[in-house]
């Protein structure tokens, strides 16, 4: 089914149409939040909260705005932020600044199972610390353009042009 | 445009990750819907990102599901609940209204009794007046006759009539006898006479002058009833005066002449 059709349906509170969403952006919002949060029941609890979000404020969603995904995944992200920056999140947990997405698909044991696990390995394996940072702040933490120069301490220019080629490089190994 | 520039200046990305001002944005999307290219580029990037991000997934996607599904009740998981959250607010409505209806009508058919119940004694007051006034038009009528049938009276050619004056002591008394022969019949006007005391009647007589022979006609015993003060009294005497007392109750059998009101002589006959 066209995505637009879909969520026009979702739109119009469709069930079937949220279900399928849900299966075709889950599992991406699950690994921005946890990324963010790194707590597994965090993670689902945020998960859970952003659907629910997203379905009773699916009306404030318009197409031109941008993409649908985006538009979940920035509600994912600044949910998941929101949380870190909690009292008691904050006391039980440790500074997280150090850790990149790139731990965790190290560390993944799930993996294994996912469809394109052997091409995301490959494109970790080879990706410059470089791509890790500009993916890592554009995609998972929401960076603006200008946060992510200030952050890695280049011009805004270069992120951009960094940022289109290490993506480029992201699909020659996920999508053949 | 030059479209390949467009796309290798590496805004798609940028657009994908959500970081464009909403100008950009706009933008992209009319680019998008007028160039398959641009759209296909964005499509590609979006399913790397997507594929990238599910990669560092930690959970279970469809247990999530599940508890979303029950938290936002939908059908499937909240079937049984459902049907009960439907059911009451639909029962409140249905009782709600009813009751409304219920106390509406009980409203309504009190305000007919009421109703009811004020026309019937409308309607009674109205059938006492009615009668009321039927009994009044009855007397009007009653009147009338007597009325017409005393003028026709008192006008008769053949009428004599007799003035009495007023004697001794009831000197500003007066009162006037009508006759007529014919029928035998006197009509007193008694308008000149006060009300007789309790206990007290006026008693009419015929007098013979000579010798003085008075006799009875009778009593007014209905004096201070009749309206008119004019009294119909059969007389079969060749009277030659008539005369009024007061007499006690029942009459007496000779007038008492110390009571002698008024007092008048048959004029003679020409």
């Amino acid at each position: 089914m066209q995505l637009e059709l879909l969520v026009e349906k979702f739109q119009k509170k469709d069930q079937k149409a949220f279900e399928e969403l849900y299966n075709m952006y889950g599992d991406s919002m699950q690994g921005v939040i946890y990324n963010i949060v790194r707590d597994k029941d965090t993670a689902e609890e945020i998960m859970q909260d952003v659907f629910i979000k997203a379905w009773n404020n699916s009306a404030s969603y318009s197409p031109s705005k941008g993409r649908f995904f985006t538009w979940i995944l920035n509600i994912a992200r600044n949910a998941a932020i929101d949380k870190t920056r909690s009292k008691a999140f904050k006391n039980s947990r440790k500074n997280l600044d150090a850790d990149y997405f790139v731990d965790i698909l190290q560390t993944s044991e799930s993996l294994d199972d996912q469809t394109n696990s052997i091409g995301i390995k490959k494109f970790v394996e080879k990706l410059a610390k470089k791509c890790i940072e500009v993916i890592e702040l554009l995609y998972f933490k929401g960076y603006t353009q200008q946060e992510a120069s200030e952050a890695l301490d280049m011009p805004i220019g270069t992120v951009k042009t960094r940022n289109r080629n290490c993506i480029k490089e992201l699909r020659t190994y996920v999508l053949e | 445009m030059d479209i390949n520039a467009y796309i290798d200046s590496g805004i798609l990305e940028l657009y994908v990750a959500g970081v464009l001002s909403e100008s950009e944005n706009q933008e992209v999307y009319e680019l998008m819907s007028k160039h398959p290219e641009i759209l296909q580029e964005v499509l590609e990037i979006e399913a790397s990102v997507i594929k990238l991000t599910a990669a560092t997934s930690s959970g279970n996607k469809s247990r999530a599901l599940t508890l979303i599904k029950e938290k936002l009740l939908f059908k499937k998981e909240a079937k049984e609940t459902k049907v009960v959250t439907l059911e009451k607010p639909k029962h409140n409505w249905l009782t709600y209204s009813g009751w409304a209806a219920a106390i509406i009508l009980g409203f309504g058919l009190y305000w007919t009794l009421n109703q009811n119940n004020e026309l019937q004694s409308d309607l009674q007051t109205v059938e006492i007046e009615r009668s009321y006034l039927e009994t009044q038009i009855a007397e009007a009528r009653t009147d009338l006759e007597a009325n017409k049938k005393l003028l026709s009276v008192l006008r008769d050619k053949d009428i004599i009539a007799v003035p009495l004056g007023g004697q001794g002591n009831f000197a500003n008394t007066y009162a006037k006898v009508y006759w007529s022969k014919e029928n035998n019949e006197i009509y007193v006007d008694a308008q000149g006479l006060p009300s007789p005391p309790p206990g007290k009647v006026y008693q009419v007589w015929s007098l013979k002058l000579s010798p003085l022979t008075p006799v009875s006609l009778g009593t007014i015993d209905n004096f201070m009833q009749d309206e008119n003060k004019i009294f119909e009294i059969q007389n079969l005497n060749e009277s030659e005066a008539f005369g009024i007392t007061l007499e006690p109750a029942g009459g007496s059998e000779s007038p008492t002449m110390e009571q002698l009101y008024t007092l008048g002589v048959v004029a003679a006959t020409p």
